[in-house]
């Protein structure tokens, strides 16, 4: 299709990777071949990349260059964390706390540590999808070792107190782990004034390239390596270093860094006109997630009496990229696992939306999808039979507030 | 993901909408799955449908095999309306992916819904049909 008709509203899944990292990773993929353990220059050329970029990603969390190992993206910081994290303190005990809106990289790493002999409590959200700390607190038993909570949540963009929940495990001596894929770039984040001890992030999120993301790991935490081999990574992640991927990285965390307030500002700026021309121009409809506390790119709404999937793709026949939480935009049986826990009904769920702008975005672009949105609504609503019976009088459809 | 026959009933749904003082009505699914299919049949003294609309809550799978299937059993006879299985409706459609069969399912639940309100209302017995299933969800997921 052509691109330059697109308008690209699914940042959260992934970013155009930015010139400047595409730019940054040329070298690495042509004449600067040479293997970073080599010990000749060619080798050494790679060497350096690498420190710089953990230098750059080092300093952008006000952390070590020591304390950063490169993964292959989220997913892998993720696994490495809870899988090494509770391994590391099993001696401890044997009990893990997340929360029920975790991605599947936490959750379904969590679910595999059940099937290894750890417990877990997923801790509940309130209906706007922030955690609630008194319950988390109260979950925190004597054989607690670990606790997970995102930084922002990736479907709904809530953000999440983390420098609470940091504060609860570092007085208690537990291991506290934050997935920050869907932040790490877009908002500043002190791993000490946080008091995070692990903490994933990908690079596919901020413009850089897929493939390629990393943990931070507190110094003086205890965990075991994740892929054994060669001595990369202080040993602790075996394999030859992706040198392209990561010399992009940096290339992204530098832009990304440079005027992150500016960006966000202009974001924060499409996101509110966005939500408010909804709101506006399209009755029966949900903001789900909380108005204030929430990511600066994300818009997540619910619209009454139809599906997601429907609505994604005629929104895509209109050039519009988009995500939707229905189930059946993935083949699962139910909606998704944020909708619910935030107590949305099942019927309301399958109809959400959910629009991730970026910095290229422009408030024409809102426009068009706002008109985009409202004619493929009208044209589901008319075919709906829950619609039909709402205008009827005879069935009770929950009431979107 | 989609064939282009899917695509067309989806984005041009044929037979859509609503039929006043229909001859019967059947109603299936439900709205925790993500699909809910109405089925409106209008049928003559000869018991040939007439006319058949319907209106869907749903995917586009559940669109465009509702669209079909008021399609096939458009100016046939009930008995040969009876007929018209899921199996049908997908072929017509040229195939669904593996996680969409389900939707063929509803769109012949929808129209055995629709006919047994029909025989319900004239207090006949049609041969060969069972009373629905209001939620065929268990069994279609599980394919």
């Amino acid at each position: 299709m052509d691109k330059k008709e697109m308008i690209y509203l699914d940042n959260a899944a992934t970013t155009r990777t930015l010139p400047q990292a595409v730019q940054a990773m040329l070298p690495w993929l042509s004449d600067n071949y040479g293997n970073a353990s080599s010990i000749y220059r060619l080798g050494e050329e790679s060497r350096k990349v690498i420190s710089q970029a953990r230098r750059q990603i080092a300093d952008s969390l006000h952390g070590e260059p020591s304390e950063i190992y490169f993964t292959s993206g989220g997913t892998e910081a993720d696994n490495w964390a809870l899988i090494a994290g509770a391994e590391a303190c099993a001696f401890k005990g044997k009990h893990i706390i997340t929360s029920k809106i975790e991605h599947h990289g936490v959750l379904h790493t969590c679910e595999y540590l059940e099937k290894r002999g750890f417990q877990v409590t997923y801790v509940g959200v309130d209906g706007n999808g922030i955690v609630n700390l008194q319950e988390l607190e109260a979950a925190i038993r004597p054989d607690t070792i670990l606790i997970s909570v995102m930084f922002a949540n990736n479907e709904i963009g809530t953000l999440q107190p983390i420098g609470e929940i940091g504060k609860l495990a570092r007085e208690r001596g537990i291991l506290f782990h934050t997935d920050a894929v869907q932040a790490y770039g877009h908002l500043p984040i002190d791993v000490e004034a946080l008091s995070i001890d692990l903490l994933s992030a990908s690079g596919h999120k901020l413009g850089g390239p897929k493939g390629i993301g990393f943990l931070y790991v507190k110094k003086g935490t205890k965990l075991g390596a994740f892929l054994h081999g060669g001595a990369q990574e202080q040993g602790k992640r075996a394999g030859t270093e992706n040198v392209p991927a990561i010399a992009g990285l940096g290339a992204a965390v530098a832009h990304a860094f440079s005027d992150m307030e500016g960006q966000a500002g202009k974001v924060e700026g499409l996101r509110d006109y966005l939500i408010e021309k909804i709101e506006k121009e399209i009755p029966y409809c949900r903001l789900n997630g909380h108005r204030e506390k929430r990511l600066p790119n994300n818009v997540n709404f619910s619209f009454q009496f139809i599906e997601g999937e429907s609505l994604l793709i005629m929104l895509d026949m209109k050039g519009i990229c988009a995500s939707s939480g229905s189930a059946c935009t993935s083949g699962a049986l139910d909606p998704s696992h944020v909708l619910l826990a935030i107590g949305l009904p099942h019927e309301i769920a399958h109809g959400s939306l959910r629009l991730t702008l970026g910095v290229d975005n422009t408030k024409e672009e809102m426009d068009r999808t706002v008109q985009a949105i409202k004619e493929i609504v009208e044209k589901l609503r008319r075919m709906s039979p829950l619609y039909e019976d709402f205008v009827k009088g005879q069935g009770s459809p929950k009431a979107a507030s | 993901m989609y064939s282009e026959k899917v695509m067309d009933h989806f984005t041009n749904p044929r037979n859509m909408g609503e039929i006043e003082n229909p001859s019967g009505v059947g109603t299936v699914g439900n709205a925790k799955c993500g699909d809910i299919m109405r089925i409106y049949l209008d049928i003559d003294e000869n018991q040939v449908i007439r006319e058949c609309r319907f209106k869907t809550f749903g995917c586009g799978a559940a669109v465009a095999t509702s669209s079909m299937a008021t399609e096939l059993v458009k100016g046939k006879t009930i008995e040969e309306a009876l007929e018209v299985t899921n199996q049908a409706v997908m072929e017509a459609l040229g195939g669904l992916p593996a996680v969409k069969v389900h939707c063929s399912l509803l769109a012949e639940e929808a129209v055995h819904a629709a006919l047994w309100d029909y025989a319900q209302k004239n207090n006949i017995e049609i041969p060969g049909l069972k009373k629905p299933k209001n939620d065929i969800h268990e069994e279609g997921h599980s394919i």
